[in-house]
């Protein structure tokens, strides 16, 4: 892991929906950093529409490989690539870029030491109408498998930039869990953060909610919520799922006594089952679980599914109830 | 050209690439003894004659490159790696041995020379693809070799690559088919039929060509012959015998992965050792 010199966090003041895409800052970090370094490569698996990676293809055509509909020739390829130097970033829906081409991932990639970024797009209910099919509540808990792997989920643009930024210097196996829509402000732009090291949001001392994603914002919701109920909710942003932040995780537990996990993704191999292991080893405290409860995806609208699968930040606060229920 | 005295060298490197080999293999009584038998002759005449190696900088970022994607013929190569001096002969003894830089299957970051991780089958098209066109984007004059297995070509990836590497008119990617008519479980014409490989490959889009894959003099015209084609990649069918050259393997059905008896390998190691002797006589 990278020491960062520079760690600036400035946290948005109010959290309100970006007018910008992920997608669009991934493409446009890509492009500044291609300018400058000659050895990053990007490939996708007839996605680049849907990711908005056309710009980068007219600006660097040899540098940009479609493969087509082949995710496990293209984590190959890019793992060659990254045998003779080049830093290849390959993109494909979340369930795609994972599922698909789990064992290309684990062996080309990880067991033979290269060095890929895998990009996967519309984590969880952000698929939406794409429906169940392509709907990942899996994605980071395969990825979590394999071991030197790092997982990241970035919350928004601001750290989007940053964390690309930092990927196009590092060496190893990376997933990135990118959504590609509009996301909610959580940093200010130009905020620098460290991979590895969870973000703490909002004081508190009742209870932790260690969030993800999307569900940061919900977090942030439920916890203005609880404060109008007199309960004082620390709001931590687990950004990187793998190598999980231990050390943030038992203070939380000493500090609060309580933990709730938020997540877009199945509560089983995620951050919920991350966050449950450092718990059970270290400072076993009440803690309850928000995410996909082990379900298939839905077709349908965000909000919608936000509500299916008990992702609100109502279904946080009554996370938290029962979570202090449980603390003695 | 190849000239009389470089075909008999070639010829005796593989019979002392063979031989290493079986003694490789005799330490631990069993191995992939068919498959690293078939791919003699054409990893003798890549190291050989053909590839742009130094075994003292096994990282020279001009070298050619081989992936070995049919990975569990191995020993094959680590023989052939210690005969070309990239680590001494008695490192051959470790094979499988724990805390051994010779395991089973191929690892690029335990064996040196070793190009590429393999072992699960299908994944050494993309991974070669990938390093040739990386080269291609750094303008070096380097080519990749990539050696699959018959029974490896039934993995979907093996077309897929097949797909990109023609689209992308990769023709600094030569690849081999190891083709030995066997699988683990019996003939590949049983198993899952693969038809004829090179009409497959050709219409695909590659260049394709099928030799004798015991006679160095065709694999090496061949190879000679993939290097001028510009704009599509190579492909030479490899008709070849699983277990050939060694006694007790040769013309078998099951010998995928087989255990063998101290007086089955010495006897095949005594064959070819003979072979060597008649030779330089």
């Amino acid at each position: 892991m990278a020491v960062m010199q520079n760690v600036k966090i400035v946290q948005a003041k109010d959290n309100v929906e970006e007018k910008v895409m992920m997608r669009d800052v991934y493409c446009q970090t890509l492009l500044e950093l291609a300018a400058k370094d000659e050895r990053i490569t990007v490939l996708d698996a007839d996605l680049m529409n849907s990711m908005g990676m056309i710009p980068f293809q007219k600006a660097f055509p040899h540098r940009t490989f479609n493969c087509g509909v082949q995710e496990a020739n293209m984590i190959g390829i890019a793992s060659g690539l990254s045998a003779v130097g080049k830093v290849p970033f390959a993109h494909s829906f979340g369930p795609f870029a994972t599922r698909r081409c789990f064992d290309q991932v684990f062996l080309s990639a990880a067991y033979a030491k290269l060095n890929i970024r895998i990009i996967g797009s519309d984590p969880g209910i952000t698929a939406a109408y794409n429906g169940g099919t392509h709907m990942p509540f899996e994605d980071m808990g395969i990825m979590r498998n394999i071991p030197t792997m790092t997982v990241i989920e970035p919350v928004d643009t601001s750290m989007l930039r940053d964390i690309i930024t930092q990927l196009s210097d590092l060496y190893g196996v990376y997933y990135i869990r990118l959504l590609r829509k509009n996301p909610i402000k959580i940093f200010e732009s130009g905020s620098n953060f460290e991979l590895g090291k969870a973000i703490t949001l909002n004081q508190g001392k009742d209870v932790t909610v260690i969030a993800t994603g999307i569900m940061v914002a919900e977090a942030m919701q439920a916890a203005k919520k609880l404060a109008l109920e007199g309960i004082s909710t620390r709001v931590i942003n687990m950004f990187t799922l793998k190598p999980i932040d231990k050390e943030a995780i038992i203070q939380c537990a000493q500090e609060t006594k309580a933990i709730v996990t938020a997540e877009n993704h199945n509560i089983i191999n995620g951050l919920g089952s991350a966050v449950a292991e450092v718990l059970a080893e270290n400072c076993p405290v009440p803690m309850e679980r928000i995410g996909c409860q082990d379900l298939f995806g839905e077709v349908g609208p965000e909000d919608y599914l936000k509500t299916r699968f008990s992702m609100t930040s109502d279904d946080i606060c009554n996370k938290v109830f029962r979570v202090l229920d449980r603390k003695t | 050209m190849l000239p009389a005295t470089e075909e008999k060298n070639l010829k005796m490197f593989a019979a002392r690439i063979r031989l290493e080999t079986l003694k490789e293999l005799k330490s631990m009584g069993f191995g992939h003894v068919g498959g690293c038998m078939s791919i003699v002759e054409t990893i003798a005449v890549l190291y050989g004659s053909i590839m742009k190696i130094d075994p003292q900088c096994p990282g020279w970022k001009d070298r050619d490159w081989l992936v070995l994607s049919k990975g569990h013929a191995g020993p094959t190569l680590y023989a052939t790696l210690a005969l070309k001096g990239y680590f001494p002969m008695e490192e051959l003894k470790t094979l499988n041995r724990p805390y051994t830089n010779l395991p089973s299957h191929c690892d690029r970051n335990k064996t040196p020379g070793v190009d590429m991780t393999t072992g699960s089958l299908g994944q050494g098209i993309s991974a070669a693809i990938g390093i040739a066109l990386g080269n291609r984007l750094d303008g070096r004059d380097s080519f990749t070799y990539l050696v699959l297995g018959d029974g490896e070509c039934d993995e979907g990836q093996v077309w897929e690559g097949a797909l990109f590497a023609a689209h992308h008119k990769v023709d600094n990617l030569i690849a081999f088919i190891d083709y030995n008519k066997q699988q683990l479980d019996g003939y590949t014409k049983d198993i899952l039929d693969l038809g004829n490989l090179a009409d497959k490959f050709s219409c695909f889009g590659w260049h394709a060509n099928e030799v004798n894959g015991h006679c160095v003099k065709e694999i090496f015209y061949a190879i000679k012959e993939a290097k001028k084609v510009t704009g599509a990649p190579s492909v030479i069918v490899l008709h070849t015998e699983k277990g050939k050259g060694c006694s007790f393997a040769e013309g078998i059905l099951n010998n995928h992965h087989m255990n063998f008896t101290e007086q089955q390998i010495d006897e095949a190691i005594n064959n070819v050792q003979r072979f060597l002797e008649k030779q330089t006589l």
